[in-house]
């Protein structure tokens, strides 16, 4: 067992654990946020996709001790308060998600990814390529896609607004 | 939110929840107490159980039980059953063997399931399920349905002699051959449908727990029919009777079929709940879940189409042999026989069909429904055919199929059903014209340059939904009646809750079935509210797949809407002191025609409540139920086009271009039916380029995980091309088809048949890895060359 | 995933002294493939000493004619490198393409090299490269470094500190993916040294390994061009055969890949 601490979703946190918990059972089972999901064994669906220290990781391929010290955000933490985060809107605004089980990582991967290329900078092709670690069993992707392509170019838009 | 009616591209009123991760799903549910199953699953595809030595286990940390097949027998717990009985041509009913949810005995095939160790915490439970000791003496084993059939081939039921369950046929044999005796030409090819895992991204799961105070089983689990998971795990299984056990389900990580059954793991945590004395909870991973969720598919046939010397369809030769692997899972008798062949005809003019199914047991995984279910091995043997013909007699692949098309209805096919309604040229052309077909010449020429491959393909498919009306199936052999359930409850202050028997595991029918009050009482969407998925809650009801949400559940609906309007406009007719048959809803009133007079409809659902007003002998309140029998299947149909370019040097195929077009009948929400379309794509695409379940000859499954089985990822698929084409389903009130299989059905011979005209080879079997269409496209440059 | 013990070490030191007192204790880098391996049961290692926080395990610096990268430095950073970009584009390319996005933000060169998955892709940039990796008892060639299968030259208490890439003057690498695990099937560094010399390492196919091509690299040393390999094959023998592909398939992938990875070079 060790005491693993973090900040999650801009709370401090900490629990005693048995070393070989896993990042995403610490964030589902001891901090019962359920909004990360588990739906495989080999780090590929990535329905367990967190933010740890601003960069998207799987929660299920990594310990929490790891992640001792470290500040964590999942999807009930994306939104800021009331308002949806762009990428959270466009799913719904463009049935980016069915079942909503992969849709947890889906979003994600997304902050990430418009993140690391910069808002409007995302065409289908990469959208596609960024999402290799993402699988979706409902939407074949299409609306995904255009959700993820949507948010990217909004978000583009609000940084131009506020220059 | 707003008044969004039928048509309306309203956005959905479940995603809110999804979104900010604040869906419930069953890994979601704690409840106090709670200890952790784990299975202890047989390594070896065929053997004999000798010896389960639970000691070492037992002794292990948080441990509470080791439980076996003996002591579930022992309990009375029943066999798991298939529903729908098959007879063979001779009149013998199926040979179904027993099987137990904890086997004692003889396991067949790799992860079933011999004992489940429960534990405080999921690690311990796994931790003590690695320590219990099986002794196995190995028999051999048969993974291939036609080794299976071979004599000497290992056996697996004493019950099934030479592994087959039924030799069954349909249609009149006589007149098919004498169709071939007076062919011009004659097709013929060897297809193989590919063994798929269906894959919902959430595994299965269940929570269950037992108070010994009042008696009574709750179960927290993933189904797309929590009723028929009831009276299965009540009248069959004997776990509990129906009125002591709860069935939730809850947000549903996707089914695709896989979720309608029941399987061993939910209903052993429900006895081990009361075994141990405290609520239990499973979750697959994803390996077990691809060792024990029911596969799909799996069929080899012999095709033959044929011709006269017009081009015309004189009829259709098939045999079959499927594989249902060890067990008979709930539905799997139905999918390859009426399921399947009743297709045969697709949307052709065929005047002789006769198709004969073997199905045979193997030491593989159990086969059932997925997504489709024996849709999609009917259209793609015979899509594959008709394009074959097609390209030997020197036809377009269009222009075949159309003067071969069904052009009036009602149209009884050989094969028992009888299409009510469709337009096949509408959805051939407008997909012709959206593939901008004339000018593939052009793009081949173009892709050439550049030392690609270019290959254009076609499917005209046709299925059957909104399975279906009682009477036909149970003559057919379905163990339950096939209609749908509503209670539409109208509250005192004017808000709706509807009641289905549908369930949604991401179908949207919170959105699409709340359309529906909308456009009916011209409420706002935010003040309906539809409730499924909780025995408790929810009147009997039969649940979600075959396509059938729509064109049965809403049906259900629509006639308990039909039954809450005729009452509130008898109240407001009273209260207004004018006729009934004048007063018309309207924008959430109820109005006197060609006066001023009206009513709220929440001042009439408030007087059916307080009852100091009503009308002469009027019950109180505003419920009313209802159940819908369908009176025929559904007939949605379409044309899929599919172009594909393929790099020669490695063999891989990229679509360039997907084009559906769709006739579903009614469309009440064209956001969540193109949702449906583009899944069911994916699928279908997944099923013809990258999907396989492969078993090597001893039965250890190859592929159980995504490291080597290969899901369709966002760059695997490109976007889709989508209409819809429609014509009015004469058989319900709203005039819907269904759209949830279509994409699956349609889309894997138009993808085969896209790569097999770029490399001018029809020998291409699923799925069309790139190795394989590397080497036909070698061997076709061999051949050039000679 | 079995109990084991995480420890988090602050030097390379400390780090040899935990693995020297755990009874069977592993160094953890990213974890990208050996926690999946954990969770699956099928290792179980008693401790874990997470390498990761070192810091002169991290960052990529140039020294003299080389580029070093530190054992804990992920994919991700030596995919967005500017210094990597410039001056090993193939490098880039390899670590751009490894995994996922979410594996690239914890996977680290060391732990990918010190696993040695036949599949991986950095033995072929690390022998395509002529690198030099260096340890926290002696300094490896790269071709020494990979043994085999899933076998490194590291003993047990051996640390990957950084590895050293000698700039060339052309590099680029292409791989053909496995379709579901997105592994290489096979996966083609080439690059011409400083010296004018040539390199082609091969991932994914082998039944060994990584391993060069000599025929590709003579036909390379005087026509660097995709033609100059083009009627250049493997021996289909030394391929790997399996469910995703034939020893025959990946046989032909080498070839390809390696006319694709000396067009983008």
């Amino acid at each position: 067992m060790s005491k693993v601490s973090m900040v999650l979703n801009g709370k401090s946190v900490s629990a005693d654990v048995e070393d070989r918990t896993l990042l995403v059972s610490f964030i589902r089972e001891v901090r019962g946020l359920t909004g990360t999901h588990v739906g495989c064994d080999t780090s590929q669906c990535g329905a367990c996709v967190v933010h740890v220290d601003g960069k998207a990781v799987k929660s299920c391929t990594m310990l929490a001790a790891q992640a001792d010290g470290a500040d964590v955000v999942t999807l009930e933490g994306l939104a800021n308060g009331g308002d949806l985060h762009p990428v959270q809107a466009a799913f719904r605004e463009h049935h980016g998600l069915q079942c909503g089980f992969c849709t947890p990582g889906m979003i994600m991967s997304a902050v990430d990814m418009i993140n690391r290329h910069g808002p409007g900078n995302l065409d289908e092709t990469t959208i596609r390529h960024e999402l290799e670690g993402n699988i979706c069993r409902c939407t074949g992707y299409h609306n995904i896609v255009k959700a993820i392509k949507a948010a990217s170019d909004q978000m583009a838009g609000m940084a131009q607004a506020a220059e | 939110m707003a008044v969004e009616g039928i048509g309306a591209r309203a956005l959905r009123k479940e995603d809110k929840r999804f979104i900010t991760g604040k869906g419930r799903y069953t890994d979601d549910v704690v409840l106090p107490g709670m200890g952790f199953a784990a299975f202890v699953r047989s390594p070896h595809a065929h053997a004999k159980v000798r010896g389960i030595d639970s000691s070492a286990a037992l002794l292990m940390p948080g441990v509470d039980a080791v439980l076996s097949g003996d002591q579930l027998v022992g309990d009375g717990i029943g066999n798991l059953i298939c529903g729908w009985m098959i007879h063979s041509k001779d009149g013998s009913p199926m040979k179904m063997g027993g099987w137990r949810a904890l086997e004692p005995e003889t396991v067949r095939f790799v992860g079933q399931a011999v004992a489940v160790v429960v534990a405080d915490t999921q690690a311990q439970a796994r931790d003590a399920a690695d320590a219990v000791v099986v002794d196995y003496e190995e028999l051999p084993a048969v993974a291939d349905p036609l080794a299976a059939l071979d004599e000497g081939a290992p056996q697996l039921h004493p019950e099934a002699e030479g592994n087959l369950i039924y030799d069954w046929e349909i249609g009149d044999e006589a007149a098919t051959n004498a169709a071939f005796e007076n062919a011009a030409h004659v097709t013929r090819m060897q297809i193989q449908n590919n063994r798929l895992v269906p894959n919902p991204m959430e595994p299965r799961a269940a929570v269950a727990s037992y108070n010994d105070g009042d008696e009574h089983y709750t179960l927290y689990t993933t189904s797309q029919n929590p009723h028929v998971a009831r009276l299965v795990l009540s009248a069959f299984y004997n776990v509990a009777p129906e009125h002591k056990l709860r069935v939730i389900a809850p947000d549903v990580g996707g089914g695709f079929g896989s979720k309608i059954f029941i399987y061993p793991e939910e209903m052993v945590c429900l006895w081990a709940s009361k075994r141990v004395g405290r609520p239990v909870k499973w979750v697959s991973d994803r390996t077990e879940a691809f060792l024990t969720d029911a596969h799909g598919r799996d069929h080899r046939s012999e095709a033959e189409l044929a011709l006269d010397a017009d081009n015309k369809i004189l009829g259709l030769r098939v045999k079959t042999v499927a594989n249902i692997g060890a067990y008979m899972s709930l539905f799997s008798s139905s999918v390859p026989t009426y399921l399947y062949a009743t297709l045969l005809s697709g949307q052709y003019d065929i005047p002789a069909i006769h198709a004969n199914v073997k199905t045979v047991y193997t030491n593989t995984a159990p086969v059932d429904a997925y997504r489709g279910a024996g849709r999609p091995e009917a259209t793609f043997l015979l899509e594959r055919v008709i394009e074959t013909a097609a390209r030997e007699v020197g036809m377009s692949p269009a222009d075949f199929r159309r003067k071969n098309f069904i052009k009036s209805f009602p149209h009884q096919t050989p094969v028992i059903m009888c299409y009510d309604a469709g337009d096949y040229d509408a959805t051939l052309d407008a997909a012709l014209k959206a593939a901008d077909y004339d000018g593939f010449a052009a793009r081949k020429a173009e892709a050439a340059s550049r030392g690609k491959l270019r290959g254009i393909g076609m499917s005209c498919y046709i299925e059957a939904c909104g399975i279906a009306p009682s009477a036909a199936v149970g003559s057919l052999g379905a163990g339950v009646g096939l209609w749908e359930s509503a209670e539409v409850r109208v509250n005192p202050v004017g808000t709706v809750e509807v009641l289905t028997g549908s369930h949604s595991h991401g179908q949207g029918h919170e959105t699409t079935f709340a359309q529906l009050i909308s456009e009916r009482f011209g409420l706002d969407t935010d003040a309906i509210s539809i409730v499924h998925g909780d025995t408790d809650k929810v009147q009997f009801g039969m649940g979600t797949y075959g396509s059938r949400s729509g064109a049965v559940g809403m049906s259900a609906i629509v006639k308990a809407l039909d039954k809450v309007e005729t009452k509130a406009k008898k109240i407001a007719a009273h209260l207004m002191e004018a006729s009934e048959a004048d007063i018309q809803i309207e924008g959430g009133e109820l109005k006197v025609a060609g006066t001023d007079k009206k009513l709220s409809f929440t001042e009439v659902a408030l007087a059916a409540y307080t009852a100091h007003n009503l009308p002469e002998g009027m019950e109180p309140g505003l419920k009313e139920g209802a159940f819908y029998d369908p009176t025929n299947f559904t007939f949605p149909a379409g044309t899929y086009i599919c172009e594909v370019e393929i790099d020669p040097e490695t063999g891989r195929t990229e679509i360039v271009n997907f084009v559906a077009a769709d006739d579903f009948g009614k469309v009440i929400n064209p956001m969540i039916v193109e949702g449906q379309v583009h899944g069911g794509l994916a699928q279908g695409i997944g099923q013809a380029l990258l999907e396989n379940a492969a078993y090597d000859e001893n039965g250890q499954l190859l592929t159980a995980s995504y490291m080597d089985y290969t899901m369709p990822r966002a760059d695997d698929v490109p976007s889709f091309n989508l209409s819809t084409h429609e014509t009015v389903c004469p058989g319900n009130p709203l005039g819907m088809k269904g759209c949830g299989e279509a994409g699956a059905i349609g889309s894997p011979p138009a993808v085969i048949n896209a790569i097999t005209d770029a490399i001018g080879s029809n020998d291409l079997s699923m799925p069309a890895s790139a190795e394989k269409v590397w080497a036909l496209c070698k061997s076709s440059m061999r051949q050039a060359a000679e | 995933m079995y109990e084991t013990q995480y420890h988090r070490a602050g030097s390379v030191s400390e780090a040899a002294a935990l693995i020297g007192k755990a009874e069977d204790g592993k160094f953890l880098g990213g974890g990208q493939t050996l926690l999946p391996t954990m969770k699956q049961r099928l290792a179980a290692p008693s401790d874990l000493v997470d390498l990761t926080k070192i810091p002169d395990l991290k960052g990529i610096k140039v020294e003299g004619d080389a580029v070093v990268i530190g054992a804990a430095t992920t994919h991700s950073e030596v995919a967005t490198s500017d210094v990597v970009r410039e001056k090993l584009p193939g490098l880039a390319t390899l670590a751009s393409g490894i995994g996922d996005p979410a594996v690239r933000h914890m996977g680290t060169i060391g732990g990918s090299i010190s696993n040695n998955d036949p599949a991986a892709d950095y033995p072929a940039g690390l022998v395509g490269l002529n690198a030099t990796v260096k340890t926290s008892k002696r300094s490896i060639a790269a071709e020494n470094f990979f043994v085999g299968m899933f076998e490194t030259a590291l003993e047990d208490d051996e640390i990957v500190v950084s590895v050293s890439f000698p700039v060339p003057q052309k590099s680029g690498y292409s791989k053909y993916p496995n379709p579901a695990s997105r592994y290489a099937m096979a996966g083609v560094f080439v690059s011409q040294q400083a010296d004018g010399s040539v390199r082609v390492a091969v991932t994914g196919a082998g039944s060994d390994g990584v391993f060069r091509v000599a025929e590709m690299e003579s036909a390379l040393g005087s026509n660097w061009a995709p033609d100059a390999v083009a009627g250049i094959h493997v021996n289909d023998g030394d391929m790997l055969s399996d469910i995703h592909g034939s020893s025959e398939y990946r046989a032909n992938l080498v070839t390809v890949m390696a006319k694709r990875a000396i067009a983008a070079s």
